[in-house]
């Protein structure tokens, strides 16, 4: 292969000497500026591996002399942060309950703080506005099962319902139809007991007998509940699981026992006495 | 001169040598990190293998293809911390194989949905997403629930793991089936359960159905996320890589 390197008459560029059967090639250069742009991303390369993270060796790597590190970094951005917020924070760690909702400021920060832990943390279950959905208590009304003044709802925050927690607020209907405590009439018959106390259907002298033996202890002679049982008033016509016959039915027959998570790990005493004035104040806090 | 184009062109051996030096340099700077991952990986405690439960519980995630909507990574920004909780330790998915990580959030992160809720609010919500969650998008699984579970060949899944290095021991692996029919009654006594896999969580999740079907293992597997480290008593010192 001869190489022999010429001028090209019509470019003006040389050839690189390649000749196959007389097709000869140009050479042209890479562009400049794309040859510079590319010598300046192996310096950036360089610089950039001696100032931050970027070899390993073998039982560690090397920091880089800034030392970065994005942990770090995300530390002090959440030290910063609470130091930011402490103003209000400290004052509401230290304020009781009851004493925050009387300081128009203070009140003020622990709404929008409670707002934006409960559009976090509790709207999945208790619903965007607090209207909760069927097995997850309605949050906006006055009907409470465990309490609804501000020191019982921090109290249902901080340890929850029904869990693992030593301190949860714990109580177990039984299984009436399930376990065979009752027979499927004899449910029947509390059943439209029940209903009656709403005024949805009427009693017999025998499901009135059966309420008085089997479920007054919790619910109460009068059905109206017991908040430090969490057994549900069934007299004010509002139901967490549904009021139709067929719902209060099966309530009985497989009992309902519903869990809420204890929020003490995960949030800290500040924000949970936040969420207590949040959700004291949707509507139906005593 | 011994570099030349035209030298390396026409000389058949030495273009062989060079090729190979250029293609293993490439092939040594993503293999050598591999040899430092122990160094990577914290040493904290608390982690574990998954129980029988949990793994055909991940494994029906995967089915399902959860991870394509769902990451399992809280990154080191305020803003996700605020949100998810403590960020992800590279120890927390060591026994992840493969690791359900993920690159899309259409959901939110669940490497912390561990306790978050209850179990019937897993089961409501995957049964039907908008019952409980009106604005959201997911997709409802309502055959989870009547699906049984098959758990026949459940020590297998196991001795597979173990072949890919996860340290499940013989026992584990010789009483997968009963740890797992353990794990999902309330009424047995989970002791040796507990024993093997400690902090799962025992229960009946599916309380609408006697047999132990999908929805068990799945929300076991969800119950249990970003549970296992107990960041309370982790001093921040020991999670610098």
């Amino acid at each position: 292969m001869p190489t022999k390197i010429e001028k090209d008459t019509l470019s003006g560029r040389d050839t690189t000497g390649h000749d196959w059967d007389g097709v000869k090639e140009l050479n042209t250069p890479l562009p400049t500026w794309w040859v510079y742009t590319f010598y300046a991303t192996i310096v950036f390369a360089v610089v950039y591996s001696a100032l931050y993270p970027a070899w390993p060796w073998v039982n560690s790597h090397t920091t880089g002399w800034l030392g970065y590190s994005s942990r770090v970094e995300l530390t002090q951005e959440l030290e910063a942060q609470a130091k930011a917020r402490a103003v209000f924070v400290d004052r509401i760690r230290a304020t009781p309950l009851a004493g925050i909702a009387k300081d128009p400021e203070l009140f003020r920060f622990a709404l929008a703080g409670g707002r934006s832990a409960f559009q976090t943390n509790c709207l999945q279950c208790h619903g965007a506005g607090g209207a909760g959905s069927t097995g997850f208590p309605n949050l906006v009304d006055d009907d409470w099962l465990w309490g609804g003044n501000l020191q019982q709802i921090y109290t249902t925050i901080e340890h929850g319902i029904r869990n693992a927690d030593d301190k949860s607020r714990q109580s177990l209907m039984p299984r009436f139809g399930a376990d065979g405590l009752l027979t499927g009439a004899q449910i029947a018959a509390v059943t439209d007991y029940v209903l009656s106390l709403s005024g949805k259907a009427t009693a017999t002298p025998e499901g009135a007998a059966i309420f008085r033996e089997q479920c007054a202890a919790c619910h109460q002679a009068d059905g109206k509940g017991n908040q430090e049982l969490g057994a549900p008033n069934l007299a004010d016509g509002l139901w967490l699981y549904g009021g139709d016959r067929e719902s209060v039915y099966r309530s009985t027959f497989y009992a309902r026992n519903g869990s809420m998570p204890a929020w003490s790990g995960r949030l800290d005493e500040a924000t949970m006495k936040m969420l207590a004035i949040y959700v004291h104040a949707l509507g139906g806090g005593r | 001169m011994f570099l030349r184009h035209e030298t390396i062109e026409k000389n058949v051996i030495l273009m062989v040598v060079l090729t190979l030096i250029t293609v293993s340099i490439g092939g040594i700077v993503q293999i050598i990190p591999l040899f430092t991952i122990e160094s990577t990986i914290e040493r904290i405690d608390g982690v574990r293998p998954y129980s029988p439960l949990e793994v055909l519980g991940r494994n029906i995630y995967i089915r399902e293809g959860c991870y394509t909507c769902h990451s399992q990574q809280i990154r080191p920004f305020k803003d996700e911390v605020e949100r998810y909780g403590p960020y992800s330790l590279a120890a927390e998915s060591m026994y992840d194989k493969p690791f359900q990580w993920g690159s899309k959030r259409t959901g939110p992160d669940l490497s912390r949905v561990g306790g978050r809720y209850s179990n019937d609010w897993h089961v409501a919500h995957l049964v039907s997403p908008r019952a409980v969650v009106p604005e959201s998008i997911m997709p409802a699984y309502p055959a989870l629930a009547t699906r049984r579970l098959d758990y026949a060949d459940v020590a297998r899944h196991l001795q597979a793991l173990h072949a890919v290095g996860v340290p499940y021991s013989d026992a584990m692996i010789a009483n997968a089936r009963a740890d797992l029919a353990t794990q999902a009654n309330p009424d047995a006594d989970p002791t040796a359960l507990l024993e093997r896999y400690p902090r799962a969580v025992v229960g009946k999740f599916d309380s609408q159905s006697e047999a132990i079907t999908e929805m068990d293992a799945l929300v076991a597997y969800l119950q249990m996320l970003g549970t296992l480290v107990r960041f309370s008593d982790l001093p921040p010192e020991r999670l610098r890589q």
